[in-house]
């Protein structure tokens, strides 16, 4: 019953969509005002009923109810049950009724709580949202329904690919997909914006919290996902350029350029076409991701669904909307009033170039990762690997980094200069010690990783220079997010420059007993042992890394088996295992055993990277996040709200 | 009004983009990559023997000064018998030649070196095709050109020719 309740739940939510959709189209042509008042409770009701459905898909999987394809597909009944629970979007049809979820979920929500917009650019926006949501139910419904029933139900289920098995992509993929889709709201406000015409500082401030809360998921989902690659794949590598990563980035550039353009909008009602042409593009770069992400357009590690008709019938979904949205965006736009002059020198001068390097970087990691396809179309076979992007995006970003440094340092309109030139050298001081050092005492160092260090130091001292000599208890919230954001960036850009410079690798076929150095530890393999797993078993080492202190830590790198279902050949994976310390991360992967010639003990091969400052690295995107949800929460004037409740209670107490 | 055409930009990146999308979709992708490590030192490997009497294979071995052949080959594939006498041929011109079977046996191995002679100074046995495919190898045989500093100059995919032979004896004779 609950399968065939949440297929109905799902059609009656798409028939709410559909209500939406019409009823604010008769609105906007200047039909009866009163059909106005259906499009926010439709809103909010498919937003609810969708949810409901997503409960119910959930539900089944902690049941493990095999008469649902999808269930015996993709889970097992002996599966843990957090990974149960997680097998509901660790697969295709489930990640598209969470995007769906979470796209009726902020319509919802914006119909609720947004009281900014004018009534009509309200409903043009839910309106866009609703359209949005048909497509996808469309693509659901007809070809990837979650709650299909199999005629006969098996045994048991074929599991779950074992390289998803680990908490972490629990919680990747929901984190990712909120962030991708919440950008829907930010092209849906700059839909209704362009068909009502009202593109302004109202129309700014009322999307702002959207994009900035969409971008802290993104930010969280590209952290950790890097972070889930680093430990579970076993390659040692953070980032590896890959098609799926990419699509992940090009959102995150787009969002972010987006918060930056937004606010020049916000506050001084400029770049105003510029602003909606990104909100436009931002959930475009979205959609683009999944279609390439589901299409099998390009494949890689992380493509658990290569269909190409489902292919094409997302291609026809973004055609209409981009398309779309592209159009109105031509027609409309250039009846869009200039905005506000500004001159170089000055915050929003900082920010064009902001942008602009960001839509750059933008792009080119896009053609790096669409240049296969289209040197195909025109008879040439390339792959782009990391050197390309590197190359290309490497010094972009670091230049970025450098107007990082001057923009908040810089007033509105026009700026002279003086205060960036006095709180300048400073940051200049410690980027020229940094640099000097590493020339005198780094050894041999690439270009691009010195750079990096150099800059990533003056930006960390720049990006304290707003809060200089300002009462700290008085700076406001969002600045405090853009100081911490801003540090973080540099704190992430030393663990990237420092890791590809020092990073030590070795790699040794040992015996248990022998020991191996690698940088300043000496690392003995004490033993291997065989484990078993509640759903696999594996092979353990025990690793005691001693730093030269004398201080002596154990690892236990691993290699899992995991049986093959239905009969399917089994799976291996390697857990590697890290060690965290002060100035970076010991990690160590256990590979296959190596049968000895003479009868002697089996040796393994052993691969031990010494990564020096490696988890900054994501301690720099945690940082940029938190920065982004305290600037959200000032945005969001909740703490204004409180401290005026609490004013107006203090007052209540002091009236005579 | 003077309509702005630079804002039709977007939807022309746009189209350009979708044809690209439709094109890959109506053709089928058939995986055939060039190599991203030509021009860059073998990852590093440590394999050990696949079978008795030759020598495991690591990466180290391949920087020793003189230019070599690395096959990658296995004893199920068929293809690789035929390539047999092109390797005989080469390692009878002086051409040092070194294998990796890829998800082999040491029996078969044998089996295989006995019947088509066995060209290799050494055998690295890749079980789970990792070294495969850290070179970016997409099948059996191939073969990877590699200088006297272990760095890979040429891949090649599929059977060497007996036309070949002199080519890549002339090649690796450039390299020394």
């Amino acid at each position: 019953m609950i399968a065939e309740l949440g297929l109905a739940l799902l059609w009656i939510a798409a028939a709410l969509a559909c209500l939406s959709l019409i009823a604010g189209i008769v609105v906007l042509r200047g039909g009866p005002k009163d059909v106005a008042g259906l499009v926010r409770p439709a809103s909010v009701a498919q937003g609810v009923l969708t949810a409901a459905a997503f409960a119910l898909l959930i539900a089944l999987f902690v049941r493990s109810d095999m008469s649902v394809e999808l269930v015996a597909r993709n889970s097992h009944s002996l599966k843990p049950m957090l990974f149960k629970v997680a097998g509901a979007w660790g697969n295709h049809e489930g990640s598209m009724l969470l995007w769906l979820t979470i796209l009726g979920l902020s319509g919802g929500l914006v119909a609720l709580f947004e009281k900014r917009l004018r009534a009509d650019t309200l409903i043009a926006t839910l309106a866009a949202q609703a359209a949005l949501s048909l497509g996808f139910f469309a693509f659901l419904l007809f070809s990837s329904n979650p709650f299909k029933r199999l005629p006969i139900a098996p045994p048991d289920g074929q599991g779950l690919n074992p390289l998803l098995q680990d908490p972490g992509l629990a919680f990747h993929p929901p984190t990712l997909y909120i962030g991708y889709v919440g950008l829907s709201v930010a092209f849906s406000f700059a839909v209704g914006a362009l068909v009502t015409r009202e593109i302004g500082p109202a129309f700014a401030r009322a999307m702002r919290p959207w994009v900035l809360g969409s971008w802290i998921f993104l930010t969280l989902g590209i952290t950790a996902g890097s972070y889930w690659a680093y430990y579970e794949l076993g390659w040692g590598g953070w980032w590896f350029w890959d098609p799926v990563e990419n699509v992940s980035l090009v959102p995150w550039l787009a969002g972010a350029a987006l918060l930056h353009s937004v606010a020049v909008t916000a506050t001084r009602n400029a770049l105003r076409a510029w602003t909606v042409m990104l909100a436009v593009i931002g959930f475009s770069m979205s959609m683009v991701g999944t279609f390439i992400v589901r299409s099998g357009l390009l494949t890689s590690v992380h493509s658990f669904a290569v269909d190409p008709e489902r292919g094409t019938f997302l291609l026809v979904l973004m055609l209409v909307y981009i398309g779309g949205a592209l159009t109105l965006f031509a027609f409309r736009a250039s009846a869009v009033a200039e905005g506000k002059q500004f001159a170089l020198l000055s915050r929003e001068g900082s920010l064009v170039i902001n942008n602009l390097l960001l839509t750059t970087i933008l792009a080119l990691v896009l053609l790096g990762t669409l240049y296969p396809i289209v040197a195909e179309a025109m008879g040439e076979k390339i792959s782009v690997g990391p050197p390309y992007y590197n190359k290309v995006a490497g010094p972009l970003a670091l230049i970025l980094c450098l107007v990082m440094v001057a923009g908040p340092l810089l007033r509105w309109r026009r700026d002279d200069g003086r205060t960036l030139w006095a709180r300048l050298p400073l940051a200049l001081l410690a980027g020229a010690t940094v640099l000097f050092g590493l020339i005198l005492f780094g050894g041999p160092i690439g270009i691009l990783p010195l750079l990096g260090m150099t800059v990533a130091a003056v930006v960390a001292v720049a990006s304290l220079a707003p809060l200089w000599k300002r009462k700290l208890r008085r700076v406001p919230l969002p600045t405090w997010g853009m100081v911490i954001a801003h540090f973080g960036v540099a704190v992430a850009l030393a663990g990237m420059a420092a890791e590809s410079a020092f990073i030590k690798e070795r790699l040794v076929a040992a015996a248990p007993g022998e020991t191996v150095k690698v940088a300043d530890f000496t690392v003995k393999f004490a033993r291997v042992e065989p484990v078993a797993g509640p759903n696999y078993t594996a092979v353990r080492a025990t690793l005691v890394a001693t730093t030269p202190s004398g201080s002596s830590f154990i690892l236990h790198p691993a290699a899992r088996t995991f049986p093959g279902l239905m009969g399917g050949a089994p799976t291996e994976t390697n857990e590697a295992a890290l060690l965290t310390r002060p100035g970076g991360q010991l990690y160590a992967v256990l590979g296959q055993p190596v049968p000895s010639a003479d009868g002697s003990a089996d040796r393994y091969q052993l691969r031990l990277w010494w990564k020096p400052l490696v988890w900054w690295i994501w301690l720099g995107g945690a940082l940029i996040a938190m920065g982004g949800t305290l600037a959200l929460l000032g945005r969001a004037q909740l703490l204004a709200i409180w401290r005026a409740r609490r004013a107006r209670k203090a007052q209540m107490r002091f009236a005579p | 009004m003077k309509r702005r055409w630079i804002l039709f930009a977007p939807l022309a990146i746009m189209a350009l983009l979708f044809g690209a999308f439709l094109y890959r979709l109506s053709v089928p992708d058939d995986r055939l990559i060039e190599s991203q490590w030509i021009d860059k030192p073998m990852p590093l490997f440590d394999l050990p023997p696949a079978t008795a009497g030759v020598a495991g294979l690591k990466s180290s071995d391949l920087a020793d000064g003189r230019p070599r052949l690395v096959n990658v080959f296995a004893s199920w594939c068929i293809p690789c018998r035929a390539e047999a006498p092109q390797l005989e041929a080469l390692k009878a011109a002086g051409v040092p030649i070194d294998g990796i079977a890829i998800r082999d046996r040491p029996d078969d191995v044998a089996a295989f070196l006995r019947e088509n002679g066995n060209p290799f100074d050494r055998i690295g046995s890749d079980v789970q095709s990792s070294v495969q495919i850290a070179l970016g190898s997409s099948g059996v045989p191939e073969t990877f050109l590699i200088d006297g500093k272990g760095i890979i100059r040429e891949q090649i995919q599929g059977v060497i020719l007996a036309d070949d032979v002199p080519g890549i004896i002339a090649r690796l004779e450039a390299m020394k």
